[in-house]
């Protein structure tokens, strides 16, 4: 029960950015371990500059800190300068809160936002001295879970992992809590890991791997069921009914040194059913919650005061959505403090003018950038995608934000996505030049950057059945929209490497198979694969040769009616048929409404789980045309309807 | 009004950075909400001035920085202990406030007044009593460092005001466990800031040519700050508590 602090001291002088590995931050935990008590490592895959700011880490951290059977303390993947001394001197991985080796837990539990950290698991695992894969752990070894988005197809990581938990976490983490403290008391003796991972496989929401036998034919996936008559055919994610019940955090971490999102966050609401096709978030997070104003309001005034600092950024999917938007903005604004007046941030702008009004009015200082996400080129590919916002609702947001001050605008693209032809591909830089001429009238220094990513299909979203473009057809697609750019004045472009996007396609829909792979890319070096300077795609084609896996299977191969997906024993709410349904509706290139303020169309999830959306006005918000093609500015009438083009059914 | 004030950084929070600290500062002023003077234009910032920059890793009983409040507040000198408590109560563990006085408009700002500081110097390498003696003796005591990028060779020895062994049981600023594991012996140096200054690090590597200097600097501690004052050399604002609280 030693602080590893004496050891690690003498190195942090010799590394980069050491104020990462210190703790401290306002607002953190005095973390008390005991007897009785189960012990959580919270842990994120990457560095902490990155990791520190996750929502979900800290309201997890927080909620079993309360807790007086559990403590939660927090570990971020040190950067390879420190990983060399330490695994030089055989010192482990350390929590940040009071620098206590990661074997002295009982849970080392992941927060995985995306795909491409797999490899930094499995080193953070290792270097907590545990073995990597499951099956090789003894009793007094921690548990190792995983969370968050990526853990919706867990099945790369299947051999690593001991669960997997769907959905948000709040409530199951006690259930866990619970299960694990009986574990511990009883000695945890030999043999005794097989017992309380069947337990905590009766848990809804947690998903026991080893307790599942996947059956194969040839390269086929054809059934994954339960080893054992207790354990569940299907595993269905847990959801929170009421965000207002959960305060959290109340004690937000401000860290003593920068990191990526530097101000204080505040949810304002979970899920969206804008009903993007492409978007795995907003499908995996149904249905929408709203926290009450009343209640953000409280959490940023105390937020700002506990914390200091002087912007706050109000998170969700598609923050304009939020019923209370206006008037929670206007109150904080003009609240100005003994050190000048807070600032609002909102990310994830929708795009109409509306909304940029409101953007408008919380902005201070420099206007200097403004970022959309029109996400495909054409109206057409919108529908496809059912990203239904009009030609007209783009160049309203981008004449409003010209003519209120700004002078760079953003625009985020996806390539690669279904039916996507070379015209959609070029509407990309067509619609950046009618941006960069609405500007002109506004500004000289008008300038458009266009960000280019390749499409990677998701579980458990419509899309889930398309082959993804390989690399050659993205760096082609790429580079229409570079030579198009070249000949647009005023328009840059920005793009993913569709190599990455390769790799990220090989984890996102892949199935056990693939965790032999994430293992050899792991050994060979192969960790921080976000970054740039880490990434090597060879070594995933090397590791996928040597297993004997085609990436066309897993990535670039159109799957049918009939594919049985590794995901297929777990759920997150959404009828297996609506998501077929939507899939064909998308090829079809109709849309589909916003089931916030129209009839139910019962994609599975409320039904289901006897949730309903939370929303404090039954009225879409103003501006644009909210999907519909319709001019809303007014606020529109409900129900609204659709553009033309009925649903097809297949 | 504005005010002069130093701070210690002691413990863990040293291997924060310049920019870190500029940071924290913010903060924790807008915690303590004093009513702090905002600087005009785009991006409204508090002001504040730093005195000189802390290398990353090395801890100080004696950081400055100057500060000026709202005019409309309308706080005298009279409020100094005042204020000082309450930004005291709102720092992190690690920082304290040692100090604090009225700064007359008149005044050069820190980085201009300063011209030398002094150091104590943990390090751990053989031979350093000979060393030292070595470049007492010197004329003259040639070093390459980078400055902006820019690999320059520079004589230092000008610059090194003082240097010299001191026994770790005469320093009442020293925890013994500062020396490292292998032993090692404690240095104090008064080290120039005028021109392209002289880093404790520098100064390591005068001491065992070719180092890594953190290889051999197991803890580096600025105790003083200079001014000149009619040819004297004088404490910047007078701040060194006998038994500082050092941050586990």
């Amino acid at each position: 029960m030693s602080s590893l602090w004496p050891r690690l001291e003498p190195l942090l002088a010799r590394v980069r950015k050491p104020a990462r590995y210190i703790g401290c931050e306002d607002g953190a935990a005095s973390p008390q371990h005991g007897h009785g008590k189960v012990a959580w490592l919270l842990a994120y895959p990457d560095v902490y500059e990155v990791g520190l700011p996750n929502q979900g880490l800290q309201i997890l951290y927080e909620i079993l800190n309360e807790r007086p059977d559990a403590v939660a303390e927090r570990t971020y993947a040190p950067w390879v300068d420190l990983e060399a001394l330490m695994r030089e001197r055989g010192i482990p991985l350390f929590s940040v809160d009071t620098h206590r080796s990661a074997d002295e837990f009982d849970i080392l539990a992941f927060n995985l936002s995306a795909e491409l950290v797999y490899t930094n698991v499995l080193n953070m695992i290792d270097l907590a001295g545990s073995p990597v894969r499951a099956a090789d752990r003894r009793p007094t070894d921690p548990l190792v879970i995983i969370g968050g988005h990526a853990a919706f197809n867990p099945e790369p990581m299947a051999d690593f992992i001991d669960c997997a938990v769907l959905g948000e976490g709040e409530e199951v983490i006690g259930e866990i809590t619970e299960i694990v403290r009986e574990w511990k008391a009883s000695g945890r003796t030999e043999g005794s890991r097989h017992a309380v991972l069947r337990e905590l496989a009766r848990i809804p929401g947690v998903y026991v791997p080893s307790m599942y036998e996947v059956a194969y034919d040839g390269d086929r996936v054809v059934g994954i069921t339960p080893a054992f008559s207790d354990v569940p055919e299907l595993v269905t994610k847990r959801t929170v009914s009421d965000l207002g019940q959960w305060q959290y955090p109340k004690s937000p971490l401000a860290p003593l040194t920068e990191v990526v999102h530097d101000r204080l966050a505040v949810e304002v609401f979970r899920g969206c059913t804008r009903g993007c096709r492409f978007c795995q978030a907003g499908m995996i997070t149904r249905p929408v919650r709203e926290r009450p104003a009343e209640q953000v309001r409280t959490m940023i005034t105390e937020g700002l005061k506990r914390t200091g600092y002087n912007e706050v950024s109000l998170t969700s999917l598609s923050t304009a959505d939020f019923s209370g938007i206006e008037s929670v903005v206007t109150s904080v604004v003009p609240d100005p403090t003994a050190c000048g007046a807070p600032t609002v941030s909102l990310p994830s702008l929708r795009v109409d003018a509306f909304t940029v009004g409101l953007a408008a009015k919380v902005a201070s200082g420099r206007r200097s950038g403004l970022t959309f996400a029109p996400e495909a080129g054409t109206w057409r590919l919108r529908t496809v995608i059912n990203k239904l916002i009009t030609e007209e609702d783009l160049y309203g947001a981008v004449e409003s934000a010209f003519s209120s001050g700004w002078s760079r605008m953003k625009l985020y693209f996806l390539t690669g996505l279904p039916t996507e032809t070379d015209i959609d591909t070029e509407g990309i830089v067509d619609l950046a030049a009618g941006c960069v001429s609405i500007g002109k009238k506004y500004t000289n220094r008008a300038s458009v950057t266009v960000s280019v990513g390749g499409f990677v299909p998701k579980a458990h979203t419509p899309f889930q059945w398309f082959g993804q473009n390989g690399v050659p057809e993205l760096r082609r697609k790429i580079g229409i929209v570079r030579e198009a750019a070249g000949r647009a004045k005023g328009v840059h472009v920005k793009w993913h490497d569709p190599a990455a996007t390769l790799a990220e396609g090989i984890a996102s829909r892949g199935d056990r198979r693939v965790g032999a792979v994430i293992e050899r890319v792991w050994r060979e070096g192969g960790v921080f694969q976000e970054w740039s300077e880490f990434f090597l795609l060879d070594r995933w084609l090397d590791a996928m040769a040597a297993e004997g896996l085609s990436p066309d299977w897993f990535v670039t191969r159109h799957r049918d009616e009939n594919e049985v997906f590794p995901w297929h024993h777990l759920s997150a709410g959404l009828h297996h048929d609506f998501l077929w349904q939507d899939w064909r509706s998308a090829l079809a290139e109709a849309g589909l409404e916003d089931c916030r303020w129209t009839p139910c169309y019962d994609c599975g999830v409320c039904t289901g789980d006897g949730l309903e959306h939370i929303v404090a006005s039954p009225v879409a918000p103003a501006g644009g045309s909210q999907g519909t093609g319709q001019n809303l500015a007014l606020g529109g009438s409900v129900p609204i309807s659709l553009r033309p083009k009925s649903m097809v059914t297949s | 009004m504005k005010a002069r004030i130093s701070y210690s950084k002691l413990g863990k929070i040293r291997f924060t950075g310049h920019r870190d600290v500029a940071r924290i500062w913010e903060r924790s002023l807008r915690k303590a909400e004093i009513p702090v003077a905002m600087s005009t234009g785009f991006t409204p910032r508090l002001k504040m001035a730093f005195g000189l920059a802390l290398p990353t890793g090395a801890e100080s009983l004696v950081e400055l920085l100057d500060v000026t409040f709202a005019e409309d507040a309308g706080l005298g000198v009279d409020d100094l202990d005042d204020l000082a408590s309450r930004i005291d109560a709102s720092l992190p563990v690690g920082m304290a406030v040692t100090g604090i006085r009225e700064c007359a408009p008149s005044e050069a700002s820190l980085q201009e007044d300063v011209v030398a500081t002094t150091w104590v110097l943990a390090v751990d390498a053989p031979d350093v009593g000979d060393q030292i003696e070595r470049i007492n003796r010197s004329p003259e005591v040639w070093l390459e460092r980078e400055r902006k990028g820019e690999t320059r060779r520079d004589d230092i020895r000008d610059g090194i005001l003082h240097l010299g062994l001191i026994a770790p049981e005469q320093s009442d600023v020293l925890p013994s466990r500062w020396l490292g594991e292998s032993g090692g012996v404690v240095i104090e140096a008064v080290l120039t800031t005028a021109g392209r200054g002289i880093r404790p690090t520098e100064l390591v590597e005068a001491l065992v040519p070719g180092c890594e200097p953190w290889n051999h600097l197991t803890r580096v501690l600025r105790i003083n700050q200079w001014i000149e004052r009619e040819g004297e050399r004088v404490d910047v604002l007078s701040a060194r508590p006998a038994h500082p609280q050092v941050c586990a």
